[in-house]
Parts: C-alpha cells; structure tokens; sequence
C-alpha cells in the first residue's frame, strides 16, 4: 500500500497530541508501518502545532511535506489555512470552523482574515468544515473537540469499523471521560 | 511486541534491555523524554540533575562504581558538559556509559542551531546516529557494548525528528548485567599531566580500532540501487527524506556510526558510483571526511548549511518532481507561541517594561517576555547569562545603569548555572538586582522537578533548596519576595531594590498556571457599559483579552482569573 499522510494542526493546548496518539494506536492494529511526527517544546505554549501522521507498507520520512497531505485535521480555520498547502490534489481538507486570535490580531496589529471557508473553496481543495467546539461542548467538554474531529475523519476510513475506533478511544483517554469522549466521536461523525 | 514509540522512548527501552541501572540528565528539548521515559522502568535509578555537567559527571560516577549509565541533553547542554566530556574519553568507563545528546536543526526550541558531531570529532568519541525508533533502540543496546568493549563512553545523537517522530519497534526483554566490580587505577582514573600522557595515545588507538569496527560493522550499510549514475552517503533523517524521494533507484552508504567515519567502506562505495553526493543535515562532516580520504564529493553546494530538510527540499536539489501544493494569496497573521493566560510572568514583564528597564534575559517559557507587546528583554544568550551579563554590565560602565537594569531567570535555570553568576555579584560586589522568576518548575521543557521543588522525577519528596536561604548564604545582603500577580507590589519593590546601592535578588513566587496542584479563581468577565475601549488591558498581552466592537472581551474558556488585567483598567470594568 502506498503510504498515507494525515496532517493534524491546530493550536498549541487544543489536544492535538491526543489525536495523533489515538491514531497510532487505531492503525497498529494492523500490520502497517507507521511514523507519527511531533513537535514538543516552545511552540507548544499557545502557538502553531502540526502532528503528522504516516502508515502503510514502508514509511521513510517522519514529516508530511507540501503538496502531500490526504487528510488534513485542523483544530482552528486559520490554522486550516496555513496548512493548506500541505494538502494533495485529491486531499481532503477536515476543519473546525472555531477562530481563535493570534497574539498580531489581539495586538490590532493584524486582522483575523475573512472569509477563510469561502476562500479555501475558491482554491478549489474539498473542504469539510464543522463546528467542533459547539459538538464538543454538547458532548459535554470543550476539551473534546478532537475527538469530534477523528469521528469526523473515521468516515473517511471505511477500512475501519467503529468498534476499532472504540478500542483506540478506550486506550487513550482516561476512563473517567470515556462516555463524554465516545459521544464527542459520534457527534463528529455523524454530524 | 510491536509497539510505536517516540524516538526517545525507544533510546529509554534500549537502556532498560541493556541493563542500565543510572540514569542523570538535565531536561532540555528535543531530549527530555528519555530521561522522563526511562525513570518509569523500576529497574533504572533516575534523577534530574542541576545540569548537564553534573548528569555527566553523575553518570560517569555510576560506570566507575560498575553500573551502567546514561546522560542525556539537548545540543546545548553538550557545552555545558563538554569539561567532563573531553577527559572522560581518556579515562574511559568501567561499566558502558551512554551520553545522549539531541540537536534541533531548524531551532523549533533552541538558541542556536549547533551540530554536536563536531563533539564526538574533537573529543574522540564514538557517535551513534539513529534514524528512527528502532534503530535508536537497538544503538543504544549496542552502544554499551562498544562503551565496554572499547573502554569508552559512547554518545548517542538525537535530532527533532528521530527523537519526537513515533515510529514501530520491536519490544525484548531486559538483560540483567550485574554490577563490575570497581578497582583502584591511577594511571586510569586520576589524569593528572603524567597519567594524562599516558592516556592520550591510547586513545589514539582506540580511535583507529573504533575505525575498524565501522568498516565492517553493519550500523554503516550498503543498499545497492538500480542506478549507479549516483551515489549517496547520508545518516539520521537525510536517510529518510533520500529514501522517500530516490526509493531504490540510487545506491546509499546509511552510517549509522558518524565517529569514526570508515575509510575503506566509502572508497569502495565510491567506486560503485559515476557521483558521489553527501545529504547531511547542518555541517559538512561527512563530506569533509570523504575530501580527506581525496574523493571528489558534491554536499554543501546544493544543500543547504542551514534549517532542518525535508523531503521537497531532498527531492529540488537532487533535480527530481517535488510536490506542490495550493496556497491562499494572503499574508496570514502568524502564531507566535505566547505566555499562557494566568502565566506568573505576565504581570512581572508588564512591570518592567513600564519601568522602561534593560533586562539580561535567560532560557525558559519567559524569554517569550522579549515579545510584542510586553517587549521586555534585551538579550538572550544561554543557560545562566543573565546573571553573569548584568555584573560586567554593570562594573564595566561603572555602575551607571545599575538603577536601571536587571537580570531575569526562572528558577530551574537560577539552579542550573545562575547560582555561579550570583556568587561572582556578591565577591567581586556589583550593584546588580537579579529577579529569579520562581513558577516552582521546569516550565518550558513540560514540567520537570528542580532541586527547588521538593520533588524528584520518579515523582517522590526529595530535598528542596530554600532560594532565600541560599542567596543569603552567598552574601546577598537585600532578598525580597514578591507576587507577580500585585502589580503594585511588583513595581514598589523592583524600584525599592533599584535604588539600593548593593547586590539585591527579588524573587517573583507564583507557581507555572498549567500545573495540575494549581486552583484558579476562575474566569472573569468584563462590563461592557462601563468598558471605555481605551485598550490598557491589552497591554499585558494575555491570549484571552482581545477588543470586539470597540471594547474588551475576555475569552471564558481560556482566563483562569488572575486578575492582571483588572488592575490596569482605569474604569473598573473588569472583574
């Protein structure tokens, strides 16, 4: 199988660490090789974060490069477009439609761009864009937007069935959120 | 077992196999997740160390005694360590003794961009480089092996992208190698100028059998190509960026082992191929190599010196497709990473850049003080410069300054290397005000204890150092505490201090907000009639403060109620 990339961004404490992690597990269940590409430290605090996740038969590089990505999972749709470039031809860009400000737009310096959906259309990428937060929040935590997200992407995954999604979900977040996380998945997914 | 593991994971999985039993290190990014990885193994004794040169030192205490041992660090912690470094490849080991050093090419959470194989060179060191999670785990297995075998530490080179990349290993069991009995031996131990002669030359020939090794050890390996127009000699990720764009077209020499570099390995490479092209990230080590041995090579011509690759980046230089992509004709506002909303810095910043003061910075979460709009900090150097800096500011201009200037640095990073400088202000006697930002962590780096906390890093109470106490025994005569949420106490006491004509530290005690221990009052909220717009709430550069319609919101989902902002508005309209 030719190797499959899967770019997540978003912004730093959104909890896009999680969704990577969750589909490293998902996808080990099966034989592929796989390289999951984090990045730690500074930018974490509050600024840009992008994960990229790799599977198939042979993964060499660890990063996703332009032009490559199958599937981008933004958490934030200015993040959505920065990413966008990453995207393949026959990609398919996932976003929350949720906008948080970058310290130029808080300072007045910038102005948070308009129109973005429309713009990314324009482009001519597909775009499948949703309200994560509000989904999240019905689910019963804001903090759940990524795994409204994954839900969303698991449509796209038909090689998976929900009940693999499940088994990864149960492997990674703590049992005490379990329920709240597996409704957040099927608000995704369904929505 | 299978399982996906971080390349630093995996180098701690190597440690447990091989039987490591100590483990000291500093944190610093991208290595920190070997050492935090490794304390989880009951197996393995590990501890966080002031700093690198006492985790190396430590480390080679622990082989003397018979134990294996590891050191880790980021590229710049290696020239913290680089006094022992050097004499430890003269005394060599007795149990194997691993240092790990990672280096961040393209700078995503470092000062400088430096490439630590110019170490294992000048040292006379052997240096392993792993490409990813499996080879970073069978290295280190084999890297003590090679430690014991040829009396040497043996460092382990990590980068960005093998040491945060998860990729898929293969689990074994841990091998239990008991402990060697330590014995007496000046002439080993103790290098003093007649036993250090004596050591040199053994070295020397260390080197030329370490040669040996890498000419017929596989870490170093031929795979052939279908096209012998081009041949490439490439390590690490470069291996990976090469094989994602040539797959098997091209024949490559993968060095696993980047010191010593084989000799007859790549004359007989170079003899497979028409042109030899050398893809390594940052210096030309390996390419200057391959000119000694008088090849003709083509390296940093077309690749760059600088920045981390990729595998577009692989794919231009080497004339093949690259992917394109399609991108917004905008210029999008960047995300810069910000201090946290409730950040303990915030308020100290605010106050210093009111008082319009020169600040010697430092390494942790608050050099992101030196951006806009709290735009409080003049220089950033490494690990403790802060403190040393402000004294030659001050004595060298005759302490013209002095009232105006002063040296931030966290508290982690006060223990690491800003005791020394502080020592140095109170012996030569400086009028120099130090500010030791304590958030009660090693923030920056993920949360690791410090020898302040009272914690060690399996998680169990430890001995903790009493800041104040210790400044006072240095001689410090002025110590004062302040709560950098009370903006009005932080600007009576910096000013207070200025105007002291003595050495002076204030420290600005509030623990990290991210900190699981730590309640919050909550958000709060601002009153939109009585919110005049006039934006001084803004100053403080919070990430959940931002102007709608003209007036101040704040984000609900991200204040936590620090109330910083509420003291800079004239109005009363936030609380």
């Amino acid at each position: 199988m030719e190797t499959k990339n899967i770019m997540i961004v978003g912004v730093g404490g959104q909890g896009t660490l999680l969704a990577s992690k969750l589909l490293g597990r998902l996808l080990l269940t099966r034989n592929y090789d796989i390289k999951v590409s984090e990045v730690h430290g500074m930018s974490q605090r509050g600024g840009s974060v992008v994960t990229y996740v790799r599977y198939g038969d042979k993964v060499y590089s660890p990063i996703i490069d332009k032009g490559e990505a199958d599937f981008i999972l933004s958490f934030e749709l200015l993040e959505a477009a920065r990413a966008a470039e990453w995207l393949n031809p026959d990609g398919i860009l996932i976003t929350n439609t949720q906008q948080i400000n970058p310290m130029p737009v808080i300072t007045g310096a910038m102005a948070y761009p308009e129109d973005l959906l429309g713009k990314l259309n324009e482009l001519g990428l597909k775009v499948d864009a949703l309200d994560a937060l509000t989904l999240a929040q019905e689910a019963g935590s804001s903090k759940a937007v990524n795994l409204v997200l994954l839900g969303r992407l698991s449509n796209y995954f038909h090689d998976f069935t929900e009940d693999e999604w499940m088994a990864a979900i149960e492997q990674s977040v703590p049992a005490k959120f379990l329920e709240m996380n597996k409704k957040a998945f099927h608000l995704g997914r369904t929505a | 077992m299978k399982k996906l593991l971080l390349g630093n994971e995996a180098v701690a999985r190597g440690l447990y196999e091989a039987g490591c039993g100590f483990v000291s290190s500093y944190p610093g990014t991208p290595s920190t997740e070997i050492t935090e990885s490794a304390a989880k193994y009951d197996e393995i004794y590990a501890e966080w160390a002031p700093n690198e040169k006492v985790a190396m030192e430590s480390a080679f205490g622990a082989s003397l005694s018979g134990t294996r041992s590891f050191c880790g660090m980021k590229h710049v912690g290696l020239n913290v360590a680089a006094d022992p470094l050097f004499t430890l490849s003269y005394t060599g080991v007795n149990a194997g003794m691993i240092i790990a050093v990672a280096d961040d090419a393209g700078m995503h959470s470092s000062q400088n961009e430096q490439d630590s194989r110019h170490y294992a060179i000048a040292a006379k060191l052997p240096m392993f480089e792993p490409s990813d999670s499996a080879e970073a785990l069978a290295f280190t297995k084999l890297a003590y092996e090679i430690s014991e075998e040829y009396d040497t530490p043996v460092l382990m080179k990590m980068c960005t992208r093998v040491a945060h990349s998860q990729s898929v290993v293969e689990l074994g069991e841990r091998q239990e190698v008991g402990r060697k009995p330590y014995e007496k031996n000046v002439m080993k131990w103790v290098m003093m100028p007649a036993m250090a002669k004596k050591r040199h030359p053994i070295v020397e020939e260390r080197t030329r059998k370490l040669v040996a090794f890498a000419e017929t050890s596989d870490v170093n390996r031929i795979e052939d190509g279908s096209d012998h127009s081009i041949g490439i000699i490439t390590s690490s990720t470069s291996y990976q960026y090469v094989k994602e764009v040539c797959g098997d077209r091209y024949p490559v020499l993968k060095l696993g082992m980047i010191n010593p570099l084989p000799e007859q390995k790549i004359r007989d490479f170079a003899k497979l191929v028409d042109k030899l092209i050398v893809v390594e990230e940052l210096d030309q080590i390996i390419e200057t190599h391959c000119r000694n041995l008088g090849l003709e090579v083509c390296g940093k011509e077309i690749f760059p010196l600088i920045d981390e690759f990729s595998q577009n980046l692989v794919a231009e230089k080497l004339g093949q497709r690259k992917h394109e992509g399609k991108k917004l004709d905008e210029t999008l506002p960047a995300r810069p990473p910000v201090m946290c909303a409730g950040c303990p810095h915030r308020g100290l910043f605010y106050t210093l850049k009111k008082l319009n003061l020169t600040v010697l910075g430092d390494i942790g979460c608050y050099t992101l003080g030196a951006a806009a709009p709290l735009s409080a900090m003049d220089t950033t150097i490494c690990m403790g410069a802060s403190v040393s800096g402000i004294h030659g500011y001050n004595k060298a201009s005759n302490e013209v300054n002095a009232g105006k200037t002063v040296a931030v640095i966290g508290d982690s990073t006060f223990m690491h290397s800003g005791v020394t400088g502080l020592i140095n202000i109170a012996y030569n006697e400086s009028n120099s005000t130090v500010i030791v930002l304590d958030n009660s962590i090693t923030g920056m780096t993920g949360h690791q204890q410090n020898p302040t906390t009272g914690i060690n890093l399996k998680g169990d109470p430890a001995g903790k150092i009493n800041l104040e106490k210790l400044c006072e025994s240095i001689g410090i005569p002025s110590i004062r505490v302040i709560d950098p949420y009370n903006l009005k106490e932080c600007e009576e006491v910096i000013k207070e201090e200025l105007g002291k004509d003595c050495p002076s530290v204030i420290i600005s005690r509030r623990p990290c907000a991210l900190l699981k221990y730590v309640k919050h009052p909550g958000p709060i909220a601002v009153n939109r009639e009585k919110c005049v717009g006039c934006k001084s709430c803004m100053r403080v550069g919070c990430p959940a403060v931002s102007m709608k319609d003209g007036k101040a919101v704040i984000d609900n989902t991200l204040c936590t109620g620090c109330r910083v902002c509420t003291q800079l508005c004239k109005v009363n309209a936030i609380g």
